[in-house]
């Protein structure tokens, strides 16, 4: 599923600080988990989230297993001028995520 | 008769070759709490931790460790001259103590993640904010995990 | 024993059972039995895990799909207007099929008769989806099932079904959520067990999952041989648990733990 969902306000005022929510659909495979026949199940997590506003990176989260399954990350940005933000996710095994979304600033 | 130092020479090599097992080692408490110590010590460089200025918002008694709602934020005007620049969260009874690493600037606007974590045990979440002086604070909440009374045991 | 003292034993045993179903007034979904903080995960869309699996859905109710390459938009058009109230009425009686049907076989009935395309596997993410994105337009909505002539056996079935014991436990579903519901089995509140979220996402499982699953977990917990996802067993107790909640309000896609 690479499905991503970004909740975030179509416009704002110049220096509103926005907050900004999203989810991404994945299992985040521990790595720490056994099979019935006690083999490692193999981790397989997203690791990086970024989010770029008009391409300045604004926010940046190194995820790790203790990241719970189909991660939740909210954080908040200033919303400084119109443009796009930029979503993307990485992770293991050449996971990879995008979503634009955007802003109008007055 | 086998003396003292050969049967801890005998158990470390035990635990050496625990990873091919599914047993965990005997000493795993020492082992979680030296791991948690080294996160700690890599993400601050050995600087000192002073508590405050983070509150770290964990619910006290948790419906499933699975999935456990988690907001830190610090106080900070976020400015260019003075700024978070990064949030650390650990736990201490995971299989490895890192949860999360937010980074800030002064374009966040306000230091405050949200995320949820999966906490294995009961026991301590610590929030560890890095300010541009460099210096850093922190916050601890400790949590009870229940576990779901009926567990599905890999059956759908 | 004669058979009077039996069929009087019998009465009796029933009446017992019966007295200690749930009045109507005292009805709690598992919703209120859960920590704030799941409470918040479920009331808000933009972080509820579910949100993903309801918007998988809303992208497979506009795919065309199997030989008559239909969607399931081509015949009910907006989902918003046309399935609601839909699911607060599930399991309902499907008058070709000649029986009770739950959502899923619903859904799947269309796939193969309307779409000629395969089924959907029962629990398969694209059934879960589009489930998850059906029931979703009967949020907010009183579930009132079809209590009438021809769902009398199949009601009676589910209603057996939760009074019996099964299993190593020799556990009746009634045991735990009738009689105890609200106490505490190994630090977890017992809910009443009203399906009134599904389907969930689930913070035990990580994911979304049906009825179906939720009701194996159980009979595997008091160790029972569970039956089939899909099967006949389990729409019986599904109608019977949906019309015990009969007046409550579908919170699809709800969040348990």
């Amino acid at each position: 599923m690479a499905r991503v969902v970004v909740n975030m306000p179509k416009q704002a005022r110049r220096g509103e600080i926005i907050e900004i929510r999203t989810l991404a659909g994945h299992t985040m495979e521990t790595g720490f988990r056994r099979t019935q026949h006690g083999e490692l199940v193999p981790r397989d997590i997203i690791t990086l989230f970024t989010c770029s506003y008009n391409g300045a990176e604004v926010f940046r989260a190194e995820l790790h297993p203790a990241i719970a399954a189909n991660p939740l990350i909210a954080f908040h940005t200033i919303a400084t001028e119109s443009g796009t933000l930029e979503f993307r996710w990485s992770g293991d095994n050449g996971y990879s995520a995008t979503h634009s979304a955007a802003i109008t600033v007055d | 008769m086998t003396t003292r130092r050969q049967f801890l020479v005998l158990a470390g090599g035990t635990i050496a070759a625990g990873a091919a097992q599914a047993q965990l080692p005997p000493n795993i408490e020492a082992l979680r709490k030296a791991a948690l110590a080294d996160a700690v010590r890599k993400s601050t460089g050995g600087a000192e931790v002073r508590r405050g200025r983070v509150k770290l918002d964990v619910p006290p008694l948790i419906d499933n460790g699975n999935s456990v709602a988690l907001v830190v934020e610090v106080e900070s005007p976020m400015t260019a001259a003075d700024h978070v620049k990064a949030i650390h969260v650990f736990t201490e009874k995971n299989p490895q103590p890192y949860i999360i690493t937010a980074r800030f600037g002064p374009r966040a606007g306000r230091a405050r993640i949200t995320t949820r974590a999966r906490i294995a045990d009961s026991g301590l979440i610590i929030a560890i904010a890095e300010m541009s002086d460099r210096s850093f604070w922190s916050d601890s909440v400790s949590v009870v995990v229940t576990l779901s009374a009926c567990l599905e045991d890999g059956l759908i | 024993m004669s058979i009077r003292v039996l069929r009087l034993f019998l009465l009796l045993a029933f009446a017992c059972s019966a007295s200690a179903e749930i009045p109507l007034a005292e009805r709690r979904s598992g919703y209120q039995d859960m920590g704030r903080e799941t409470r918040a995960m479920q009331d808000d869309d933009a972080i509820n895990p579910a949100t993903l699996w309801v918007l998988d859905g809303e992208a497979l109710w506009a795919r065309r799909a199997g030989a008559a390459a239909r969607a399931c938009a081509d015949c009910h058009q907006d989902a918003r207007v046309s399935m609601k109230g839909v699911a607060a009425r599930y399991p309902a009686f499907d008058a070709a099929a000649r029986k009770v049907v739950n959502l899923e076989q619903r859904i799947n009935l269309c796939r193969v008769e309307r779409q000629q395309d395969k089924p959907l596997a029962y629990e398969s993410h694209e059934l879960l989806a589009l489930t998850a994105y059906v029931a979703r337009q009967s949020r907010g909505l009183p579930i009132q099932v079809e209590s009438s002539e021809r769902t009398r056996a199949t009601l009676e079935a589910g209603r057996a079904m939760f009074l019996r014991r099964e299993g190593q436990l020799n556990l009746a579903c009634a045991q735990c959520h009738d009689e105890r519901a609200a106490h505490r089995l190994g630090g977890t509140v017992i809910p009443q067990g009203h399906p009134t979220g599904y389907p969930i996402y689930r913070l035990e499982w990580q994911g979304v999952g049906s009825l179906h699953r939720r009701m194996r977990n159980c009979m595997v917990a008091i160790r029972a041989e569970p039956y089939a996802l899909g099967s006949r067993e389990y729409v019986e107790l599904e109608l019977y648990l949906m019309w015990r909640a009969r007046g409550m309000l579908l919170e699809t896609p709800g969040v348990r733990p």
